[in-house]
């Protein structure tokens, strides 16, 4: 008697469990709009039919990729990632955003944890050698935030002396870059991961200068009113790209023209408009998308 | 193992200020622990309420929190931790005087977490000297100062010894943390910028960077080890 009841509890489980599996696939077939304009085979191809597409972005870059209460990030890097999925017919809805701090940018493309990382992802030779780039979408210029009152920074240049204290974030082109005008590592820089720290430094009195791409340290300029300028004029040329999976060059030729579309048909400058370019108001300057 | 080889300057500098982290850590932690033992076990009632507190709230804190007290909460408070900025230690131990405070956070909140398990350790040591040695200070005049320092704590320590090795070297470990919160070159960072930075493949440089480590922790236990076969207490 015992067996028997077990036995059917057990039967009773497993059908509950099937049929509720076999209605879990149905909901999936019907998401999908499957348009055949791709290759077949193809990561265009791929996305479109699974209708979801794994995106890497800031959380913290107010105007670039900044978490909003929604739980959702918005910015520009947020825009260029919407136009691909929208591309790829890929509705907003389905986009998972990751956050993808510096220094993880491209492991978490090697490792097939994103299909593509939208994060002020600055294009070096070195960074090619494992992953692509698709872009430049935007070009900016790495530059010195100090403290509103601050008159001995004028640049970079203003740290050969070893006396003046900067604040970068760990694994990123600024912090390499601001290397090579600091007269003592040890005594002038410090590294953490997330540029919200190097402003709590900033403010603290702990450091003198953050140092990054001008268009973040824009964003902590209007987040933070009035406590802190720029210093001097940007020194580098920092072209963000999209990364995406080293060989994948069919993906990277669709995303250049679905950005070369965006430049000439007004989006591009629209999307400016509405994130970054509401506190950075120097004129934006379309890229020419990189193809080699 | 050759991108270890290759990198040795990295790892060596590495090594170097971990090691000075640990050192200072060590000793503050010893110096705090000891006190908030004595205070828990001292016949005032003010001073056991303020060891009890002590070591009730950083033993339960996570390290991770506690870190981010000492290198953002500290300064939101206006401290640069220059009281550690002592003369003569600054000229050995270089990072202790230079303007950046994060190493001087880092070896605050590593001595205050260890030091409430240094109390814990050395308070289990002193419980375990018989009751009678105690009564028998008293019973011959002793104060509780003396009581402590001729009777209690000579013996105390033999039994305290394998616990507080056991601390010491979880603090080494634990000195890791403090490469997030602003202090450059240490040795499990340097590491891994070498992987992320520079490319280097993962596993050769993580051995490297526990080899590192365990040239710290490893001498450290057979040095209690040898103490223990020779001084402590067998029961």
């Amino acid at each position: 008697m015992r067996t028997t009841r077990w036995v059917a509890v057990f039967g009773a489980m497993a059908l509950a469990l099937s049929a509720a599996a076999c209605g879990g696939d149905d909901g999936g077939d019907e998401g999908g709009s499957g348009s055949s304009n791709f290759a077949a085979g193809s990561t265009m191809a791929r996305l479109n039919e699974a209708q979801k597409i794994r995106v890497g972005t800031k959380f913290d870059q107010p105007g670039f990729g900044l978490k909003g209460l929604s739980g959702k990030p918005e910015g520009f890097d947020v825009e260029i990632a919407k136009l691909v999925a929208k591309a790829l017919d890929i509705p907003d809805d389905k986009i998972e955003y990751t956050e993808t701090p510096s220094t993880v940018r491209e492991q978490v493309i090697q490792q097939d944890k994103v299909d593509i990382v939208v994060a002020t992802y600055t294009i070096n030779d070195k960074r090619k050698q494992v992953i692509d780039f698709a872009g430049p979408y935007y070009i900016a210029g790495q530059s010195i935030l100090v403290k509103t009152d601050n008159t001995d920074i004028a640049g970079p240049e203003s740290f050969k002396d070893g006396t003046k204290k900067v604040c970068s974030v760990t694994n990123s082109t600024p912090a390499s870059n601001i290397e090579q005008y600091l007269g003592d590592k040890a005594k002038q820089l410090v590294l953490f991961d997330i540029y919200q720290k190097c402003v709590d430094a900033l403010k603290g009195g702990q450091v003198d200068a953050v140092t990054t791409d001008n268009v973040i340290l824009s964003g902590f300029i209007s987040t933070n009113e009035g406590l802190f300028k720029l210093a001097g004029q940007p020194f580098t040329e920092e072209p963000y790209g999209i990364g995406l999976k080293k060989g994948d060059t069919a993906f990277k030729n669709f995303i250049n023209d679905t950005l070369e579309k965006a430049f000439q048909d007004g989006t591009y400058a629209k999307v400016w408009k509405e994130t970054a370019g509401k506190f950075d108001t120097t004129e934006l300057k379309t890229p020419t998308i990189d193809r080699s | 193992m050759s991108p270890v080889l290759d990198n040795i300057d990295v790892f060596l500098s590495g090594f170097w200020v971990t090691l000075q982290l640990c050192f200072l850590s060590a000793i503050g932690a010893l110096l705090i622990g000891t006190v908030m033992a004595v205070f828990r076990i001292s016949p005032v009632p003010p001073l056991r309420a303020v060891g009890t507190g002590y070591v009730t709230v950083f033993r339960n804190v996570p390290l991770t929190i506690v870190f981010f007290f000492s290198a953002f909460g500290l300064p939101a408070l206006g401290s640069n931790a220059n009281f550690l900025r002592i003369p003569g230690l600054d000229q050995m131990f270089t990072r202790l005087g230079i303007d950046l405070p994060y190493f001087r956070f880092a070896i605050i909140a590593l001595s205050l977490y260890t030091g409430a398990f240094v109390c814990e350790a050395l308070r289990s040591g002193i419980n375990a000297v018989p009751a009678g040695q105690a009564e028998a200070a008293r019973a011959i005049g002793l104060t509780f100062g003396q009581n402590l320092r001729y009777v209690i704590l000579p013996q105390a320590w033999k039994a305290a010894i394998v616990p507080l090795g056991s601390v010491i070297i979880a603090m080494i470990k634990n000195s890791a943390l403090a490469g997030f919160f602003g202090v450059i070159g240490d040795l499990s960072n340097a590491g891994l910028a070498l992987i992320t930075v520079r490319g280097e493949p993962t596993i050769p440089i993580m051995i490297g960077i526990s080899i590192g480590f365990l040239i710290m922790t490893v001498p450290l236990g057979i040095l209690l080890d040898r103490i223990e076969k020779r001084r402590a207490v067998a029961r």
